[in-house]
């Protein structure tokens, strides 16, 4: 299995799937169908300060070849999270896990990544600055270099795991932004969150999701998804988590080709909550095909 | 939970829009009635969950309302075709506090889940009795076979071109006392009945998913007792925790 091993920020992984944060829970409802210790490792859903219910539903919209959501980063705030969540996931996962951080102020990540930071079981911070669903919150700090740049140092100097920041695809220019956080102490980048959109109903000439507008993901956003890995590939020299529509072994070598460490799975483990295995179980194979025997050797293999 | 492949045996229109489908695989996660499916269709990204209208043995139908362009696919489908589910999904309907007379009240697309609901009240003995509500004589389904089993059933329809004229509030005076409430469909209907049944009951709820299991948080409800997901602690609701939200 060595051959399907990578190194994300200092940490080796058995390989390189991740399971994105939001589309796995805490890891314990997929436990139920497989042991999830064969993953990479997973993200968790995404954490804030406070408890929080989230957006009013409709979340969900269908679209061709993907689905809007708007759940607006439902989950129980930190607390909750360090005394009921974690001793929970602990049960089912063995290996460092990746705690994704959302805020509304500076202040709000930098006590909630510090609060995630001395758990035992956390082995890296993902910064979640990207989040299309909520007001004032998430995105407001991932559309700017200037604002990237001084959420990450704020955090950067509060926490001592690897800090990953997770990259919102909103934005015309996501290699500045990459860098901007790079320059700021970011040990890795993951990108792309969804991609901001809507549905209206032709019958009640209404938005589908209550809160209007949702983000984008599944096999739609693929191609936008390796365009922005390529970018960022070029502009930083730190580890990058592509993500976006990934959905097969195929998509993952590809991902890897365009310059990410690891991959991120999300929306696809929805639809098939046991993807991720299943594409752990069938990497080698694609692997065979395409003459690959290590992974670690196409990072960012296209790029010549 | 359980993922596996179904083999359709039949799939047969029974009222104006509504299809009757028999699929036969692994029921062995499907645990109670009121629990659902959500089945993966060719063409569409997310799956479609329906609630469990019977089981027999490897034999499980659903009933569903051709709404949309999912549903209007699944009436296409023809006995032997094979269809990637999701089982087991949901909480489903407690039959122990039921008490001796329970009444199910069910509007349109959510009668399905009460006849396997009324089958399991029956077998413990109960005396079942049942109220189905329609909007018009020829979307009326699932009559007889209610009766077959031995519920005595009301029908309405809101247009009163079959049974008494109104909403199924508007039979509940035709009946005797009953001890508890089963109630399915559309979420006005579930509010009169909450405010008209002078009985506690569950309350099976609807919404949009992602998943059906509990990964994406799509479906969160507010309750007394906490958010809920319709589709893991859902989607029967008791009813002294529903928070209407109006």
């Amino acid at each position: 299995m060595a051959r399907l091993t990578v190194n994300l920020c200092g940490i080796e992984l058995d390989n390189p799937i991740i399971p994105a944060s939001g589309t796995f829970g805490f890891g314990y409802e997929f436990a139920e169908l497989y042991d999830i210790n064969c993953l990479g490792t997973f993200s968790f859903k995404g954490t804030t300060k406070d408890p929080r219910y989230g957006n009013p539903t409709p979340r969900i919209a269908e679209s061709a070849s993907g689905m809007l959501n708007a759940v607006g980063l439902q989950n129980p705030g930190v607390e909750a999270v360090i005394s009921e969540e974690l001793p929970k996931m602990r049960q089912v996962f063995d290996k460092p896990v990746m705690a994704n951080v959302s805020g509304f102020s500076i202040d709000e990540y930098v006590y909630t990544a510090s609060r995630l930071d001395v758990e035992e079981q956390v082995g890296w911070i993902e910064l979640n600055i990207s989040c299309p669903n909520v007001d004032g919150g998430g995105v407001a700090f991932g559309t700017s270099p200037e604002m990237a740049a001084k959420v990450t140092a704020a955090v950067r100097a509060e926490v001592k795991k690897p800090l990953i920041v997770k990259l919102s695809p909103n934005v015309t220019n996501i290699a500045a932004i990459a860098k901007a956080c790079e320059d700021a102490g970011a040990d890795g980048i993951s990108l792309i969150n969804t991609l901001l959109g809507m549905r209206i109903d032709l019958k009640t000439r209404q938005t589908l999701l209550a809160n209007t507008t949702g983000g984008l993901s599944g096999p739609a956003i693929l191609p936008v998804a390796l365009r922005m890995v390529w970018e960022t590939y070029k502009a930083v020299k730190i580890p990058i988590v592509g993500m976006g529509g990934v959905s097969s072994s195929e998509d993952v070598i590809e991902m890897m080709l365009a310059g990410a460490t690891a991959v991120g799975i999300g929306a696809a483990n929805l639809i098939d909550p046991y993807i991720c295995r299943d594409i752990i179980q069938t990497l080698p194979e694609t692997m065979d095909k395409y003459g690959i025997s290590n992974l670690k050797d196409i990072i960012g293999g296209a790029h010549g | 939970m359980k993922e596996s492949i179904f083999r359709i045996l039949t799939n047969k229109q029974i009222a104006h829009d509504t299809y009757e489908m028999i699929l036969r695989g692994n029921t062995e996660h499907i645990t109670r009635p009121g629990q659902f499916v959500n089945i993966k269709l060719d063409g569409f990204y997310l799956r479609r969950p329906f609630s469990v209208c019977d089981l027999e043995g490897d034999d499980l139908t659903i009933i569903y309302k051709v709404v949309g362009s999912g549903t209007e696919k699944m009436s296409t489908l023809v006995p032997n075709e094979e269809l990637n589910l999701l089982t087991g999904l949901g909480n489903g309907y407690d039959t122990k506090s039921s008490g001796k007379a329970p009444l199910l009240i069910g509007g349109g697309a959510g009668v399905p889940p009460l006849y396997w609901l009324a089958k399991e009240l029956l077998a413990e003995g109960k005396q079942v009795s049942a109220i189905l509500g329609f909007n018009t004589s020829n979307e009326v389904f699932y009559e007889a076979q209610f009766k077959k089993l031995g519920v005595s059933t009301l029908i309405t329809t809101a247009d009163g071109s079959y049974g008494i004229q109104g909403f199924v509030t508007d039979a509940l005076t035709n009946l005797e006392s009953f001890s508890y409430t089963y109630a399915c469909g559309p979420e006005p209907m579930l509010k009169a009945v909450y405010d008209a049944a002078e009985t506690s009951g569950q309350y099976s709820f609807e919404e949009r998913m992602g998943c059906g299991f509990g990964a994406c948080m799509g479906c969160t409800c507010k309750t007394l007792y906490g958010d809920k997901r319709i589709c893991r602690e859902g989607p029967v609701l008791v009813k002294e925790e529903i928070i209407w939200q109006g």
